[in-house]
This record gives structure tokens, C-alpha cells and sequence, in this order.
């Protein structure tokens, strides 16, 4: 049990009127990597938000280092060591790089994260620390969001859509460099629509279909027609 | 010199809307609420100014002391406990409220208060002047009034854009969901806000009540007047707000000169020629 960092029991999640998330189950160990695949629609997003504390859960437990997080506040949550790299990115667009990545140091959580840790890892935002976030490339936002979320020296790191809307050859980078990012004892849920690069780089995988789990358990335990099948509930 | 005088005189007065629409602004930009009370709060802060000063004899300067805490912690307290509930996608239910608290400001000054006008005193710096070129004396009270609103948006935009404060308001305004997620408490963020805002209302509203008579109805009219400032100067700009308020005060002084009954009509029409020239104002910055 100790080393469950996260455990999400017989959730349900409402979007709107919606019944987007219904008795979901999942947990992830200490430095394990799970990706969430899964159409769209099929739930990720809102359950990403549900764990966040955007979205209220209408049943079934979230738990965070043992405690259940369901009532409490986003913030709140943050600082008991969970950040996300929302899909988009969704960089503060009047703060500077170096603005954005203070920011997400807000919490002020011990651990190996700093803003010079961050520059170490990602050189590119050193030198336009001092430009508008959104003055960059693409690739360069990812890094920041990255960077932002990492400055909360989390426990556990939600990544939606790292390759949306990027370029193959930048995508190919940031899986590069995610390793080294997650080699610090971090536990991560991906969502990944390239479902071959979300098998590859991660230990568990969970496909979602209508709010619930379809498929469940090693990256490299299904066949594509398994993994199929599952994602389009055929 | 006659016109010199004039624009002057404007100009000066011009600092005192700035101060209205200083206020405005901010919690507009911050979180983008339009506050209808935003003119009576700078009239109920002229009377607690007045209640201070009855009951201690103080020169109602030195009350800024007492009523900028108290109207910073109503601030806080109005977005906390009453606003932060009804702020959301739709921006028409704080809209209400906040006129729903206007209209119970301006009935509460009146059953404590009476209908009756009143003045703050505050004594031989309201009659003194300074004779800058011959023929041209600026009062104490324009100078001081004027340099209170550089001095105040010149502090608010170091806060904003120099300080981890400002650096919280900013992520909330761009981004209010990611805000959170980064550990800001959007709630006590607003409030904070809002705070700022009424404390620069409470200094409005004892500069204004020492310059001018006031009662329980005057807010709406302020109000008005803070709005074409902001306007004028474009939504989202501090040192904008400020330009708004020299524009609406030299057109108004013009106004007066020519006919003392179009001193509010040339206000009105100034706003609206740059309205109908420029509708996000002349220095934009929110889209």
C-alpha cells in the first residue's frame, strides 16, 4: 500500500448532464508510468479533471498518498504533490517563461525541481526566460508546461496530449527527454492518442471506453486487435 | 492664458476620474467583473470619511488612514463572502448583484445619512494655491489629487507586473482553471483584488468628498464617469485609465468654459466620438 500514490476507486463523473467517467478504477505505483488511451469522449479528460478537483466526482473514492482527495479544492491538491500538463498547454499568455514556471513553483513543495533544474533539462527556455510564453515555438510551450508542472515537485504528473498539435520530429524530442524528466521516483498517467509511442514508453496501460475501463494491464501484454477491439468496443 | 487655465484645471480633475476608473479596471481585468456598486462604495467611503472626521475632528487626509483599511477589508470581505459565489462563465449574475448592492448602499447612506449634502473639510490646503506662470494658480487639492492618481497607477502597475502579487492576478485573469491547478487559490486571489480596488475607491472617495458636495445618489453618476475613463483608455490599461481621465476632464472643463450647462454633455460626447473612433479605446490590451 505504501507505495500506491495514487488509487481511484469506482469513480463516477458527471460533465454537465453527461455521464463522463462511471466506475472507474485504477492505481498507480511509485515511479510507474500508465498511459491512458481511449477515443475521444471516451472519458480521459474529465477524469484527468476529476482527479485535479476541477470537476466534482459524484460517487467512489480519489486517494493521493493514501488520503481521499474528492471534496478538496484544486489547489489544495496541488500542494499535497499532484500536478498536470493540461492538453494544449495553456500557457499563461500575459507571464513570461520564467513567470509561468515561478508560478507552478507557487506551492513551494520541497524536492529536486527549481527553476534551475528546469533550464538544466530544457537549455531552449533559459535563454527566452524573459519572452511572452506564447511567443514560442510550439514545441518550446510544451517544454514550458512541462517545466510548470514539474515545479511543483509532484508526486504524481497527469500529461494530456503531449504531441497535440505538435510536430513528429519535436514530438520525438520531448518523448526523449521524458525519461530523464520521470527519473526522479515520479509516477505519471499519460494520455497519449499515438497509442504505439503510449505503449512504448509506459508500464501499465488502461484503455477507457465510455467512462469505463475496457482493457487494463502491461504495456506490452496486448496485440493490436486486443488493444482494438478494446478502444473501439468492438 | 484663459484656455491655458482651462485645460489645466482639466487635466487635474482628470486625476480624480482616473482614481474612479483605476479601481474599475483592476478587478475587470483581473477577474472580469463589472461592479455597478463601484460608485456608491466610493460615496459610502466618502462618508466614513465624514463619519471619522465628525467624530474625531481629524482632517479628513488623515482619515485615509482608518477608512483604506476598512474599505480594503469590505472589499475583500464583499468578493470572499458574496461575489466568488456568483462568479462564473456568465458574466450577468454578478452583474446583478453587484447592482442589487448598489441600490442597498445608496438607501442605507440615506436612512443613516439623510438626503441632505454634505462636505468634507479639510482646511487651509483646499483654498491654497500654487501660481505656476502669471495668471495660472493650480490649487493644492487638483495637484495633490492629480499626483495621488500617478502616484497610485504607477504603484498598481509595479504590483501587477513586478511582484509574485501581480504575478497571481495576471494567471488568473488569462487562465482561472490552470490558475488553480497551480496551487492559487482563485478566491482569495479575487479578493485580494478587489481589496486593492476598494482601498484606491477609498481614497477616491475622500478626495472627491473634499473637492466637491456629496449624497447618498451621487455613485451612479462616478460610476459613469470611471467606465468612460476605462474606456477611453482602453480595458486592461492602467496608465490608459489615466489618459481616459485627463481626456473626460479637459472635455468637461472645455464644456463648462463654453457653457456652464454642457460641463457633463462634452464629458459624454468626448467618450462618445472616441467610442464610435476607437471602440476598444486607445491603448487596448484585453482582447
Amino acid at each position: 500500500m505504501a507505495d500506491r500514490t495514487l488509487e481511484i476507486e469506482n469513480l463516477s463523473v458527471f460533465y454537465g448532464s453527461a455521464q463522463a467517467v462511471d466506475g472507474f478504477s485504477m492505481s498507480l505505483d511509485r515511479g510507474e508510468m500508465l498511459a491512458l488511451i481511449g477515443a475521444n469522449g471516451a472519458g480521459k479528460s474529465t477524469l484527468f479533471k476529476a482527479i485535479c478537483g476541477l470537476v466534482p466526482a459524484r460517487s467512489g473514492d480519489i486517494l493521493l498518498g493514501g488520503e481521499r482527495i474528492n471534496s478538496f479544492s484544486p489547489n489544495r491538491i496541488v500542494g499535497m504533490g499532484l500536478a498536470m500538463v493540461p492538453e494544449g498547454r495553456r500557457l499563461f499568455r500575459s507571464l513570461s517563461v520564467e513567470e509561468n514556471l515561478t508560478i507552478g513553483g507557487h506551492v513551494g513543495r520541497r524536492g529536486p525541481w527549481s527553476l534551475q533544474k528546469v533550464y538544466d533539462v530544457f537549455p531552449a527556455l533559459k535563454e527566452r526566460r524573459r519572452h511572452s510564453a506564447t511567443a514560442l515555438s510550439g514545441g518550446q510551450q510544451q517544454m514550458v508546461a512541462i517545466g510548470r508542472a514539474l515545479m511543483s515537485n509532484p508526486d504524481v504528473l497527469l500529461l494530456d496530449e503531449l504531441s497535440l498539435g505538435l510536430a513528429p520530429i519535436v514530438i520525438k524530442g520531448i518523448y526523449e527527454l521524458l525519461p530523464r524528466i520521470l527519473g526522479e521516483g515520479l509516477s505519471t498517467i499519460l494520455v497519449e492518442q499515438d497509442v504505439a509511442r503510449a505503449m512504448r514508453v509506459s508500464d501499465k496501460l488502461i484503455c477507457m471506453l465510455e467512462g469505463r475501463v475496457a482493457l487494463e494491464g502491461d504495456s506490452q501484454a496486448f496485440s493490436r486487435d486486443q488493444i482494438s477491439a478494446a478502444y473501439f468496443g468492438t | 492664458m484663459e484656455w491655458i487655465n482651462i485645460i489645466v484645471q482639466g487635466v487635474l480633475i482628470g486625476g480624480l476620474y482616473a482614481l474612479f476608473a483605476a479601481g474599475l479596471s483592476l478587478i475587470f481585468g483581473v477577474m472580469r467583473l463589472v461592479n455597478i456598486a463601484h460608485g456608491d462604495l466610493i460615496i459610502a467611503a466618502a462618508y466614513l470619511s465624514f463619519v471619522v472626521t465628525q467624530a474625531t475632528g481629524i482632517n479628513p487626509l488623515l482619515s485615509l488612514l482608518l477608512v483604506v483599511p476598512v474599505m480594503a477589508a469590505l472589499g475583500f470581505g464583499i468578493q470572499y463572502g458574496l461575489l466568488n459565489r456568483v462568479l462564473g462563465d456568465d458574466i450577468l449574475p454578478p452583474l446583478i448583484v453587484t447592482f442589487g448592492l448598489s441600490v442597498i448602499i445608496q438607501n442605507g447612506l440615506l436612512q443613516i445619512f439623510s438626503a441632505d449634502s454634505r462636505k468634507l473639510s479639510a482646511g487651509a490646503i483646499e483654498v491654497g494655491s500654487l501660481n505656476i506662470l502669471p495668471g495660472l494658480d493650480v490649487g493644492y487639492m487638483p495637484l495633490l489629487t492629480f499626483a495621488s492618481a500617478v502616484a497610485i497607477i504607477a504603484f498598481l502597475q509595479f504590483l501587477f507586473y513586478r511582484t509574485s502579487v501581480g504575478r497571481a492576478f495576471r494567471a488568473a485573469s488569462d487562465d482561472g482553471e490552470i490558475a488553480q491547478i497551480m496551487g492559487l487559490d482563485n478566491r482569495r486571489v479575487f479578493a485580494w483584488a478587489m481589496a486593492l480596488s476598494q482601498a484606491v475607491v477609498a481614497i477616491a472617495g475622500v478626495l472627491l468628498a473634499i473637492r466637491a458636495n456629496f449624497d447618498p445618489f451621487m455613485g451612479p453618476s462616478r460610476l459613469i464617469f470611471g467606465f468612460e475613463a476605462v474606456i477611453i483608455g482602453g480595458l486592461g490599461n492602467l496608465w490608459g485609465t489615466l489618459a481616459g481621465g485627463v481626456i473626460l476632464g479637459v472635455a468637461q472643463a472645455i464644456g463648462a468654459q463654453v457653457n456652464p450647462g454642457w460641463q457633463l454633455l462634452a464629458g459624454h460626447i468626448a467618450f462618445l466620438i472616441i467610442l464610435a473612433v476607437r471602440p476598444r479605446g486607445l491603448f487596448p490590451r484585453i482582447d
